[in-house]
């Protein structure tokens, strides 16, 4: 077991961000009340997808520098867990959307198809999608360096797509989906100063999370690898 | 690996037995029951976390081994 400090921050920031994510006060807004608490949960489900997703990235430059297939592990292992992570945000989105933005007595966004027309939405899910047939690309190749690196151009691809889908898009459309005009949660002087004591090391403790899970997959990738090639000789 | 899956799900019974008894605890009752409840949830969000967290920890002590062992 090697139980670093970074996993012990993990837990620790966690259970902060659970503890004070429910009990420590937060503004009172109309329409949102305490569904507001989502944004250390749902919001740095994103964030943490963003981050992992960054670092897939730079591992997948670094096998096409040096070859090396670990960077390929390293990479496929951060990008699946950042997908994992994204579709967690999109599930807990939903639920919070539906409590939230549809309205009974709004009949514009009374049904669940108006809602499904969000540009936010859609974006989310193609950027999602593009992660999807990164894994469907890798399976359909047996080769092993072919494979890495044919998955490594495309994960570049992904990335570079990553920023008209979740970003920009978004943002040139009428939204109900907070953020129109920037980073709402990352603005200093946007976000209320009670939220940011419990987001921001909501934001490192999810992030940090998704790295454990991802190097114990890498670890286990590697063990096969070498299991494999053992079993060759 | 079976002693200690037993011991582990000993130390849950333990664990349970001892919250129905600080239940029974005088301050420990008015908590859980002040603000409509809400430190039940707290209780409940935190217990699936650190399960999940002991999950994560059993998973990384078997990688480790499985790493000495090749």
């Amino acid at each position: 077991m090697r139980l670093t400090w970074w996993k012990i921050t993990a837990i620790v920031l966690l259970a902060y961000a659970v503890i004070g994510g429910i009990l420590l006060p937060v503004p009172e807004l109309t329409q949102l009340g305490e569904t507001i608490r989502n944004l250390y949960y749902h919001v740095c489900m994103w964030f943490a997808m963003m981050i992992l997703f960054t670092i897939s990235i730079a591992q997948s430059i670094k096998y096409l520098r040096t070859g090396s297939i670990e960077h390929d592990i390293k990479a496929s292992s951060y990008a699946g867990v950042g997908t994992y992570l994204g579709l967690l945000g999109y599930a807990t989105g939903a639920i919070w959307a539906s409590f939230t933005w549809a309205d009974p007595n709004n009949p514009a966004f009374a049904s669940f198809g108006s809602i499904m027309r969000e540009p936010k939405l859609i974006g989310a899910a193609i950027a999602l999608l593009i992660y999807g047939a990164y894994f469907i690309l890798r399976s359909s190749i047996t080769d092993m360096d072919q494979r890495a690196r044919v998955s490594a151009v495309y994960n570049i691809f992904a990335y570079a797509m990553l920023f008209p889908s979740i970003w920009i898009i978004p943002r040139l459309l009428p939204s109900l989906h907070p953020g129109q005009e920037g980073n709402p949660a990352l603005n200093f002087n946007d976000i209320d100063a009670r939220m940011r004591m419990v987001f921001y090391p909501a934001v490192i403790g999810w992030t940090l999370l998704g790295a454990w899970i991802a190097t114990l997959k890498i670890r286990h990738k590697i063990l096969l690898e070498q299991k494999w090639f053992a079993h060759e000789k | 690996m079976k002693n200690k899956l037993i011991a582990f799900i000993l130390s849950i019974g333990v664990f349970s037995a001892n919250a129905q008894g600080a239940a029974n605890n005088e301050s420990m009752a008015s908590l859980m029951r002040s603000n409509g409840k809400i430190y039940v949830v707290v209780a409940v969000v935190l217990t699936i976390l650190f399960g999940l967290f002991a999950y994560l920890i059993r998973l990384d002590r078997k990688i480790s081994k499985l790493e000495k062992e090749s």
